[in-house]
């Protein structure tokens, strides 16, 4: 009996841990958490994101690991004389995964249903970030089947770089009526890879496209396995029970660069963190108050000790990875006798205590903000600037920073379109810069440069736009209502059995020519 | 046991729901913090905002909200997820078996072992056994989970490969979905494959979770059998000259019962609310982890549903403990 116990226990454990790793041609995809709404018109967290663009495609798209902008469901596009009219031509000969043809009756349901509110499938969504997609259109045309025009009310250079996010996916219009507000869960678009299965919380399954129209995908599947714990995540890279691991801690990349058989890409990302000075507030108004807390701060060492070095110290308010970026600006060196002597001539109060608005939540460009917030404390009391750290829930942050209610607040952002105007003119144009629901936290009000950046929404040639990005830069320094502070590196690890991983600036990525052996 | 003290305990149970759907509705309206802005992030304009605010039926007053919530619920709809959509009755039910099926295999093993170690130490009392397992005992009981389960997948899922490390069942393998339990439904398509590898998902995460319980259930086990090994009836047994072993069980044990039970129903209600540590280190699709993620998220009907939910569970299974010691001990009447 005890012999007959032992054997079959044996026998328990010698089948194969898992059919998982013997599948050559699957890809596994670890990651923190499971997505929500694979509908990407409606996606707002990066899981959704992430999964959505493998099935999911727009009328255009990021490079491969650049963000500029290339073809993919559109071949080519124009503008019109006066700036106001988009028309694309669509590719041809295109199926969704439900085998309806692609054509510009598809492009215009998909986009029509998130800004049109008559079109019968508005209702079906909560349509997010509409500023960030097509809320400059005003009208849609099909002009025959495979050309459509979009129509803005003013000329909207960044318009481009909006269809280029996850924002406009194209989606098959039978399956969008027939799911309805279900869409998210059963997306069908025309992407290389198609939409399998959904295990809430465990996996989602993609297959092959076998129909596309561009060259086929590599692998046969991708899963996406929902693994919460970052050291659970670690170990099922190194064990080769996932091939890629996202979102893992600093010690756990180290760990990763030091396995052979493990790979990391790492490239600066398109996101900020930044200290946002209250230039409402009197005692900040000075620009030369500002500069000196500017010179108070030393960025390095917060990268080494909160980042451990996955970042680097920032600048401007937008990331080098982004076109028209001001390299020639000299950044205010780290310098506490400066700082105060500085202080000192603006006539700055130094009895005064300034609040110090700390996140609740960590982000990617503030991984750990409260720790931060007290790095920061410390500095400014190096400099002789009193500050008490403030803290509340985020939803009541959001709202009251939107408010004006700080002196200093921490927030950052991540340009999604990887267009200068989403950081510059939505962040500190005086436009944005009214309460309540103020994007613009310093709430800094310049004339100049938001002239700047409403000039160059209106050009559309891209050096000509660079020049007015670079001078508005320069007057954002000069000015200094924020304090930037870093710009992330963003990290992927995987199994060296895998070639061809990509890495946007963004994260995100079609896996369609990843390989695996 | 009578139909009138089953009805009667339904009756209760009821009101206490409905106690319950209060208290959530108010509990999760009273955290600061504005739902529409969390959801939406960092990243959303004002009108954006508003827009939600109106869909989400937040700029009603809270009673229209309540009285919207409570008619619903009436008729079995626990209303939609702001974050997915989907409705969440559906959406809390797969997740429930899943966790039905790992806190059930976690109890039987805190049953199987737990009892055998307390019947042992108590038969042994005072013997390296004893001690033994009740040192084991100690240490179950105070072993932080999270680092027990990372432990165990470092040792069984890397260092050596037995056993797999995250998920219900194997890629690739699909059982027929008959009751969610993945065991059973594989039993039931005869599927012996798929038994086998849900199993093995299922061994480390069982484990994991019954170590607390399991040593509880040792302790409680081992004293209440001490006391009763030393009662009157027991020496008549021994005396009747009954083998040890039908003393033990059947004349010692089940009288020693009660407490365990008791201690039983309590830890199966909270294995199923409160397994979140568990389901986050060994990627289990279950409850526990769905109510933080959607408290985090401010979805409110998710977290209504869950909560509701829970309530139901636990007093289900207190009902079931009670009519249990009926059954146990005859002298206990339900109607008293």
């Amino acid at each position: 009996m005890k012999r007959l116990l032992v054997v079959l226990l044996a026998s328990l454990f010698m089948l194969p841990a898992g059919v998982l790793a013997s599948q050559a041609d699957t890809l596994i995809w670890g990651r923190g958490g499971d997505s929500v709404n694979l509908d990407l018109a409606q996606a707002t967290d990066g899981e959704s994101i992430k999964a959505g663009i493998q099935v999911l495609e727009n009328l255009v798209i990021f490079g491969k690991d650049s963000m500029d902008v290339e073809p993919q469901l559109a071949e080519s596009w124009s503008v019109s004389e006066d700036g106001l009219t988009w028309t694309f031509k669509l590719r041809k000969g295109v199926t969704f995964h439900d085998g309806e043809p692609f054509n510009a009756q598809a492009v215009y349901d998909s986009f029509a249903r998130i800004i049109d509110e008559n079109h019968p499938l508005h209702g079906y969504g909560k349509w997010r970030y509409l500023s960030l997609s097509l809320k400059p259109v005003t009208a849609i045309n099909v002009v025959d089947d495979f050309t459509i025009q979009l129509v803005t009310e003013k000329p909207y250079a960044p318009l481009l770089n909006n269809l280029a996010l996850w924002l406009c996916p194209i989606l098959s219009p039978k399956a969008m009526h027939e799911y309805k507000d279900q869409i998210g869960q059963n997306p069908v678009g025309t992407g290389p890879f198609k939409f399998v299965k959904w295990v809430k919380d465990d996996q989602i399954v993609f297959e092959r496209n076998d129909d596309y129209w561009g060259e086929k995908a590599k692998v046969k599947q991708i899963v996406l396995k929902s693994i919460p714990e970052p050291s659970a995540r670690l170990m099922a890279l190194q064990s080769g029970a996932v091939d890629i691991a996202d979102d893992l801690d600093p010690d756990s990349i180290k760990l990763v660069e030091k396995n052979s058989d493990l790979a990391i890409i790492k490239r600066p990302s398109v996101n900020v963190g930044y200290l946002a000075l209250n230039t409402q507030k009197p005692y900040l108004k000075d620009p030369k108050v500002r500069i000196g807390l500017s010179h108070a701060i030393d960025k390095n060492t917060i990268i080494q000790a909160i980042f451990q070095g996955m970042a680097i110290p920032a600048k401007n308010p937008f990331p080098p990875s982004i076109w028209g970026y001001n390299d020639a600006i000299e950044p205010y060196e780290y310098d506490p006798a400066k700082a105060t002597k500085m202080l000192k001539e603006a006539g700055f109060d130094f009895t005064r205590e300034l609040e110090l608005w700390a996140m609740p939540v960590s982000r990617a460009y503030m991984p750990d903000p409260v720790k931060t917030a007290e790095l920061i404390q410390a500095y400014l009391a190096a400099a002789g600037v009193k500050a008490k750290i403030v803290r509340m829930d985020w939803g009541t942050y959001l709202k009251k920073t939107s408010n004006g209610e700080h002196d200093m607040c921490m927030l950052g952002w991540l340009g999604g379109n990887a267009d200068p105007d989403n950081f510059l003119y939505g962040l500190l144009s005086a436009d944005t810069a009214e309460t309540p629901g103020a994007s613009n936290v310093a709430l800094w009000k310049n004339a100049e440069f938001t002239e700047l950046c409403k000039q160059a929404q209106k050009i559309f040639d891209k050096e000509e736009r660079t020049k007015k990005y670079l001078k508005a830069q320069e007057i954002a320094h000069n000015e200094s209502p924020w304090i930037p502070l870093v710009h992330t590196t963003i990290v992927r690890c995987y199994n060296k059995r895998l070639g061809n991983v990509p890495l946007r600036p963004n994260g995100l990525n079609s896996f369609q020519m990843v390989t695996k052996n | 046991m009578t139909l009138g003290y089953i009805s009667k305990r339904l009756f209760h149970l009821a009101l206490i729901m409905f106690g319950v759907s209060v208290v959530v509705f108010l509990m999760l309206r009273m955290i600061p913090g504005d739902p529409a802005q969390l959801l939406l992030g960092e990243f959303a304009s004002p009108e954006e905002l508003a827009r939600l605010r109106e869909q989400l039926g937040l700029n009603q007053s809270l009673f229209t909200q309540f009285w919207i919530y409570i008619s619903n619920i009436v008729q079995g709809d626990m209303g939609h997820s702001v974050r997915t959509n989907a409705p969440v009755t559906g959406e809390i039910w797969v997740r429930l078996i899943a966790t039905l099926e790992l806190s059930l295999a976690a109890m039987c093993i805190a049953t199987v072992f737990g009892i055998a170690a307390g019947v042992m130490s108590a038969v042994k009392q005072h013997s390296l056994w004893d001690y033994g397992a009740m040192f084991m005992a100690l240490v179950g009981v105070s072993m932080p989970i999270f680092w027990l389960g990372l432990m165990l997948i470092y040792l069984f899922a890397v260092k050596f490969p037995l056993l797999p490390m995250m998920g219900r069942i194997s890629l690739g393998l699909e059982v027929p979905d008959v009751t969610g339990l993945m065991m059973v439904d594989a039993v039931v398509a005869g599927n012996w494959q798929s038994f086998v590898s849900a199993l093995k998902h299922l061994l480390l995460p069982a484990f994991t979770l019954a170590t607390i319980p399991m040593a509880i259930v040792a302790r409680i086990t081992r004293s209440a059998m001490l006391e009763v090994l030393n009662m009157d009836y027991v020496r008549t047994a021994r005396a009747k000259g009954m083998t040890e072993l039908v003393v033990i069980f059947r004349h010692a044990l089940r009288n020693a019962f009660l407490p365990v039970v008791t201690v039983l129903g309590l830890n199966l209600g909270l294995l199923l609310g409160g397994a979140v540590l568990t389901e986050t280190i060994f990627s289990w699709p279950g409850l526990g982890r769905y109510v933080v993620d959607s408290l985090s998220g401010r979805d409110y009907a998710a977290v209504q549903g869950c909560i509701l939910v829970f309530a139901l569970l636990m007093a289900v299974i207190n009902l079931a403990v009670d009519l249990i010691y009926v059954v146990l001990d005859p002298r206990i009447r339900v109607n008293e």
